[in-house]
């Protein structure tokens, strides 16, 4: 009996048959579950660009908020809106040496950037704009920081920020995720009147007597590299490698449209 | 130990053998998860689910697994009912599988589960090591809620999300104790949870492994 059980048939048979019943039950999870896995994943960026842009209430209808946000690709070098395929994904994309390219200089710390970026614009029910959202990312102490950036439709004014991936320390940089320091985002300028890139996030609390408060964003204490890589980022993403051509022809509408 | 008892195999770990306060095993996810009430308790259910069951298909198949090949069957077996556990959570529970991140994967190195199978579910009925693993998964439960618990009260003012002492940062008069959200804190709460258990239980109290002797002789040394 001894020798039958440890006899090299059968130690290969049971391998065998354990591995077969275990990888159909894995795969058999695994392809059953994928649907709601992906719907989850998708329910979750949804509820980030929301939070971001100020629109979420929670107990919200996901689906019918979102009716009303508008998914747009943008070239990055022209700034123009370009048309993808439904399924495009910019962090795929980034990987793919023909349809990213690598940065330099590289302040954010992300390495390669697609050609192509995502947008989310936010329209009211009477069918004005009401945000623009850029999918932002860059390094911070520990890890790469994913969120989100949103603008009012001057694209200038910032109306919020959120991140919905990072591994920075609980209680010192994962304070990004502090709502009353998000809040100080918001009606910050990015430019100042120059046109120039004026938003910073600053090492410590804005002095009193700044002149320049409406780009300055207090650095979160405890978490100076953090706060480091946020600002990076954000001055990244805005700025001429990122999203800046865009904001400028966004920009040049919002006038325009003021004017008539 | 040869006809063991369902009640006590499935009784005994909670205090008397219990596998966290006197065996010493799978403290890692212990002070990992238990920052909140509502992380721990979707880990405990998940180590409940995995123990039971891994116990009861190793044992079920026990007679037939090649003795120089048992380990990696039964980590085969426990693997797989990890990855179903961490599935499952991903499609229904998005929020708790994203807090509780890699922990769910790695309930696979909780040595209580391997050793679950290899001490117990190796050598007995598929009915009684379904038991054993209940009751053990039950014992490290009993511990991670004490912690969890305990964390969560202290350190946040609430339990399960629900707010009971209400911090200074919202008006309240508590001041969270930040350390109690950290790694260690739930080291000293496993500490102090040993320490009641054996005071109430004196024989789970270890034989010191040397004493110091008494001075022999009363002049200095030198």
């Amino acid at each position: 009996m001894a020798g039958s059980r440890d006899s090299i048939a059968n130690t290969i048979r049971v391998s065998f048959l354990v591995c077969l019943v275990c990888a159909v039950v894995v795969s058999t999870a695994s392809v059953g579950l994928r649907e709601a896995q992906h719907d989850n994943r998708m329910q979750y960026r949804q509820v980030n660009i929301l939070r971001a842009a100020g629109l979420y209430e929670p107990g919200m209808d996901l689906r019918e908020a979102f009716q009303r946000i508008e998914r747009r690709f943008v070239e990055f070098d022209t700034g123009r809106y370009v048309d993808m395929p439904e399924d495009y994904d910019p962090m795929r994309a980034a990987r793919d040496p023909a349809r990213s390219r690598p940065v330099a200089p590289d302040p954010a710390g992300i390495r390669r950037q697609p050609h192509v970026g995502e947008v989310y614009l936010a329209w009211s029910e009477a069918g004005e704009l009401e945000r623009i959202i850029l999918p932002v990312h860059g390094y911070g102490l520990w890890s790469t920081l994913y969120g989100f950036l949103a603008l009012q439709p001057d694209a200038d004014t910032v109306a919020g920020i959120g991140f919905f991936e990072h591994g920075e320390t609980p209680g010192l940089g994962g304070e990004i995720d502090n709502p009353r320091w998000q809040a100080i985002w918001d009606g910050k300028r990015l430019l100042d009147d120059d046109g120039d890139l004026a938003i910073r996030v600053i090492k410590g609390a804005v002095p009193d007597g700044a002149t320049n408060r409406e780009h300055l964003i207090d650095g979160l204490s405890g978490a100076t590299i953090t706060t480091e890589g946020v600002n990076r980022l954000v001055r990244f993403w805005v700025g001429d490698q990122g999203y800046g051509p865009y904001l400028e022809h966004r920009r040049d509408a919002y006038r325009d449209n003021e004017a008539t | 130990m040869a006809a063991a008892k369902v009640t006590e195999v499935l009784f005994q770990p909670i205090f008397s053998n219990n596998p966290i306060a006197l065996q010493i095993l799978g403290i890692c996810s212990a002070l990992a998860i238990t920052t909140t009430l509502q992380t721990t308790v979707t880990m405990c259910l998940a180590v409940i689910f995995v123990l039971t069951c891994s116990n009861f298909f190793v044992s079920l198949i026990r007679t037939h697994i090649p003795t120089n090949v048992r380990i990696i069957v039964q980590m085969t077996i426990i693997t797989s009912l990890v990855i179903l556990v961490d599935q499952v959570l991903q499609a229904y529970a998005y929020e708790i599988s994203r807090q509780l991140s890699v922990f769910v994967g790695l309930i696979i190195t909780n040595c209580i589960i391997l050793g679950r199978a290899e001490a117990f579910a190796m050598n007995n009925s598929p009915g009684m090591a379904a038991a054993d693993g209940f009751g053990n998964a039950v014992g490290y439960s009993v511990v991670l809620l004490f912690v969890g618990a305990s964390r969560e009260l202290l350190g946040s003012g609430t339990l399960a999300g629900a707010e009971i002492l209400r911090p200074v940062a919202e008006g309240g008069w508590y001041a969270p104790n930040g350390l109690m959200l950290l790694p260690p804190a739930a080291f000293f709460l496993i500490g102090a949870f040993i320490w009641l258990l054996r005071a109430w239980k004196p024989d789970q109290v270890e034989e010191p492994q040397f004493r110091i002797a008494p001075n022999s002789r009363s002049v200095e040394a030198f």
